[in-house]
């Protein structure tokens, strides 16, 4: 049957979480260090506001401020247990287009590095706007940060006239003491080869992500480029 | 999952989620553990206000937990007033709230029915593709 949402649906199925189920462990041993745009957002919240992290992934952004409570969630739920290690905070499994979180409830949310994951224009501005609709009218904000299609700089050399939606190789190499499963760590103790798993991307190029906002019924509040990335601070259009 | 996070969480399905009988969801069959965790008077006294208090009450006594007092708890009685330790009532909000913690069961949606499944203290919003 043809229906194009569906077909979406599965692709990024497919193509994005089965990937993170997969290497989970590995991708988050190279995941520490937090972008400084997002550091800024986090520690310049008032002390103790409540707020989301979607697609929290293994949870690095949890540890920023320890004076805010942030519930994330992930769809993998491979990288939730890591990051449920983060106290004080709380994390659940849920997709970004069906959060179990009541509207119009939250100080803030971020969502780094996962919008770009959807495969349609249609589900990316849906998840924009699955993320506003979670913040508290007028003060509540929202940083979303997605990868740019213009990173001449970076080692993949992307350029503004180059294709937007594509398959990145994530590849985990074999260790020589013995074969790390993704899933777990756990070693097998045999030798490995490098392992090359592909994930779905949808580059975004400049001013893109503030039309999703727009179109998604947030107001751009501030935006900018960081290291590859394209960010944007939203907050919910005033109620018409 | 601790108690705490109950009270942030609801239904995820979209024609739940304006309806009031998606929150609180209704823990089932859950069985519990006591996480242990330093306490941070400053903490619960901030999320005090921000908890939906009704809810928190709803939650704890079908977990069988001991009562939440009436209301929200005050600063002031968070604060033994001749030592300036923590009280007992926040030592007990402590362990309620930030330790007890849901290991395994299920959260029930009271508006659609839906089950949402609890597995190793955490908590599963997937939605089968007929329901999205
Ligand atoms: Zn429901």
């Amino acid at each position: 049957m043809s229906n194009p949402a569906k077909q979406s649906e599965s692709y990024e199925d497919e193509h994005v979480h089965a990937v993170y189920e997969q290497i989970a462990s590995h991708f988050s041993s190279t995941r520490y260090k937090p972008w400084p745009i997002i550091e800024r957002f986090l520690k310049a919240l008032p002390d103790y506001s409540v707020g989301l992290d979607i697609g929290c992934g293994n949870g690095k952004y949890l540890a920023v401020n320890p004076k805010v409570f942030i519930v994330g969630s992930d769809r993998s739920s491979n990288l939730v247990r890591i990051a449920s290690r983060h106290q004080p905070h709380a994390v659940a499994v849920a997709d970004i287009l069906d959060l179990p979180h009541a509207l119009h409830a939250f100080d803030f949310a971020i969502s780094i590095a996962v919008v770009h994951h959807l495969s349609t224009p249609e589900r990316r501005i849906e998840a924009v706007r699955s993320i506003l609709e979670t913040l508290r009218f007028e003060d509540g904000r929202a940083l979303v940060y997605v990868w740019a299609l213009e990173q001449e700089g970076s080692r993949r050399g992307w350029t503004e006239d180059d294709e937007q939606d594509v398959m990145v190789p994530w590849v985990m190499k074999g260790s020589k003491k013995g074969r790390s499963s993704a899933a777990n760590g756990e070693c097998d103790g045999k030798p490995a080869e490098d392992q090359t798993f592909h994930r779905y991307y949808h580059l975004y190029h400049k001013g893109e992500l503030e039309g999703d906002i727009e179109a998604a019924g947030g107001t751009v509040v501030e935006a900018g480029y960081e290291k590859d990335n394209w960010w944007v601070i939203a907050k919910r259009a005033k109620a018409a | 999952m601790k108690v705490l996070t109950l009270n942030f969480l609801t239904c995820a399905r979209k024609t739940c989620k304006q309806n009031p009988a998606a929150f609180p969801l209704h823990p089932k069959e859950a069985e519990l553990e006591q996480i242990e965790t330093d306490i941070n008077p400053l903490f619960i006294q901030n999320m005090l206000p921000r908890l939906d208090w009704e809810a928190m009450k709803t939650v704890t006594n079908e977990l069988g937990l001991p009562n939440l007092p009436l209301e929200t708890p005050t600063a002031e009685a968070l604060v033994d007033e001749s030592s300036g330790e923590p009280s007992q009532t926040l030592k007990d909000l402590h362990s309620l709230l930030m330790e007890t913690s849901v290991a395994s069961g299920k959260l029930v949606c009271a508006n659609c029915g839906h089950e949402y499944a609890v597995k190793e203290g955490i908590a599963n919003f997937l939605l089968p593709s007929h329901m999205v």
